[in-house]
């Protein structure tokens, strides 16, 4: 395949990786927002997802909210932004919609989590004299847990994806290098800007991965 | 495009978010494009569900199958879909074909793991019933283990789909995008009157989708309900 060998003359190329449109800066910039973004989603919905399981209220809104990300597209909510006066402020856009197309997962995942809690250990911790609080914090928290960091792995994901698209509105990552592409026609640049957002995509998936396999040692432990 | 000389006072002129004069002079490239959302979409998880249920039949069949499969299903739904339409751009070019092949490897994903799950649910008695009475391995399956795992499927038919519709926009790369071509035109002249409406478009082709499916599973699954009556 000739476009292959090309893109990987694009990659290979010192050039393309230094400069303000080069690969270090947008791998940087893709990365930055992704962390940030993640950091701000789980400020606003984990405390949310949290007391509204510990209530036991508000379920139907917790569930039904990742169904209504999912059929919001994306790339709408980016250019709906970017006309709304968000969009004269950077990355404004782009940071709003990264943080409310992470928000659903976290908030459905970590409500789930709480919910799913045996109801008979709850109940033995109230036995015991435990308060409201710290029933939440030593009980139903730490068996939530698995389902919570799972939320996260999915928003996580969730904002790789939406920060690359926000290339499309005018926002920074790695996605500009594949619009940039596009706008000059060339395919090589266009599979070797894929070819990046794909590996980062896979990897942030792996670290998850990783991070599960390894868990389960100390999060049994502390439960049990 | 006429731009309305003679009437400059209107809701076009003054570019504002709502505008029914929007609707009235723009229906054909709106009903073009919602045309095309509704083709790439439908094209493309048919396409999924006809390549979905032989892997997934197969994943049971073979144990050693399925572990690979199911990696792989992870692999692929992790690939943004700006990356995904990108690499796919050496082997179909800028054509209709490269939406429609990156929307196919998105419901596979979905659908492939739904049908398994929906198959492993069948009951091992179910299986031994169905054996006793005489049931051959293709008819057990499709008489028995296939229709069982309708509803699993039928859910992962309806995430599909809704992803689908959303995904289609996101095709305004290669200006096979139905309404996105709309929102990224919009986009480049500040169009908001364009922008609300074709997002709008999307979520309600989405929603209608949705239930239209929901429809088609109480339709399907007669005993679902059955448990009323």
């Amino acid at each position: 395949m000739n476009t292959l060998s090309d893109a990987w003359d694009w990659l290979t190329d010192p050039a393309n990786w230094s400069g303000g449109d080069g690969v270090w800066h947008r791998l940087t910039e893709h990365l930055v927002l992704t962390v940030v973004c993640l950091v701000i989603s789980c400020l606003i919905a984990l405390p949310i997802a949290l007391v509204l399981g510990h209530l036991g209220k508000g379920g139907a809104l917790a569930v039904n909210i990742s169904n209504v990300g999912r059929a919001v597209p994306t790339f709408a909510v980016l250019v709906l932004l970017l006309l709304t006066p968000i969009g004269k402020w950077g990355q404004g856009p782009t940071v709003v919609a990264l943080v409310l197309f992470a928000v659903p997962p976290l908030l459905t995942n970590a409500y789930v989590g709480m919910r799913e809690v045996d109801r008979s250990i709850v109940q033995a911790a109230r036995g015991m004299g435990m308060t409201g609080r710290q029933m939440l914090w030593r009980v139903e928290l730490p068996l939530a847990l698995p389902m919570i960091l799972n939320g996260v792995r999915i928003a996580a994901v969730q904002l790789v994806a939406t920060a690359t698209i926000a290339a499309l509105a005018g926002g920074g990552g790695l996605g500009r290098i594949i619009t940039a592409g596009f706008n000059l026609a060339s395919t090589a640049q266009v599979v070797a800007g894929a070819v990046l957002v794909a590996a980062f995509a896979l990897i942030v998936e792996g670290l998850f991965e990783l991070a599960e396999r390894l868990a389960p040692g100390w999060a049994r432990g502390r439960t049990a | 495009m006429k731009a309305a000389p003679e009437a400059p006072d209107d809701c076009l002129a003054r570019n504002e978010w709502i505008c029914g004069k929007y609707l009235s002079t723009r229906s054909e490239i709106l009903t073009d494009a919602v045309i095309q959302h509704l083709e790439l979409t439908a094209i493309s998880v048919l396409i999924g569900l006809v390549l979905a249920v032989p892997l997934a039949v197969a994943a049971r069949r073979w144990h050693w199958a399925s572990g690979p499969l199911l990696g792989l299903t992870t692999v692929l739904y992790t690939i943004p879909s700006l990356a995904m339409f990108s690499l796919l751009l050496p082997v179909y070019g800028l054509s209709a074909a490269l939406v429609v092949a990156g929307l196919v490897l998105y419901s596979l994903t979905l659908l492939v793991r739904n049908i398994l799950a929906g198959l492993r649910a069948v009951p091992e008695e179910t299986r031994q019933a169905a054996r006793g009475m005489g049931y051959g391995p293709i008819r057990l399956l499709l008489t028995v283990e296939l229709p069982l795992a309708v509803p699993a499927a039928m859910a992962g038919l309806r995430i599909a789909t809704v992803s689908a519709v959303s995904l289609v926009t996101v095709g305004a790369i290669v200006g096979y995008g139905g309404l996105g071509n709309l929102i990224y035109a919009g986009m480049n002249t500040y169009f908001k009157a364009q922008v609300l409406t074709a997002s709008v478009l999307c979520v309600v082709i989405a929603i209608a989708a949705d239930l239209l499916l929901l429809g088609v599973q109480r339709l399907l699954t007669p005993w679902q309900k059955g448990a009323r009556g």
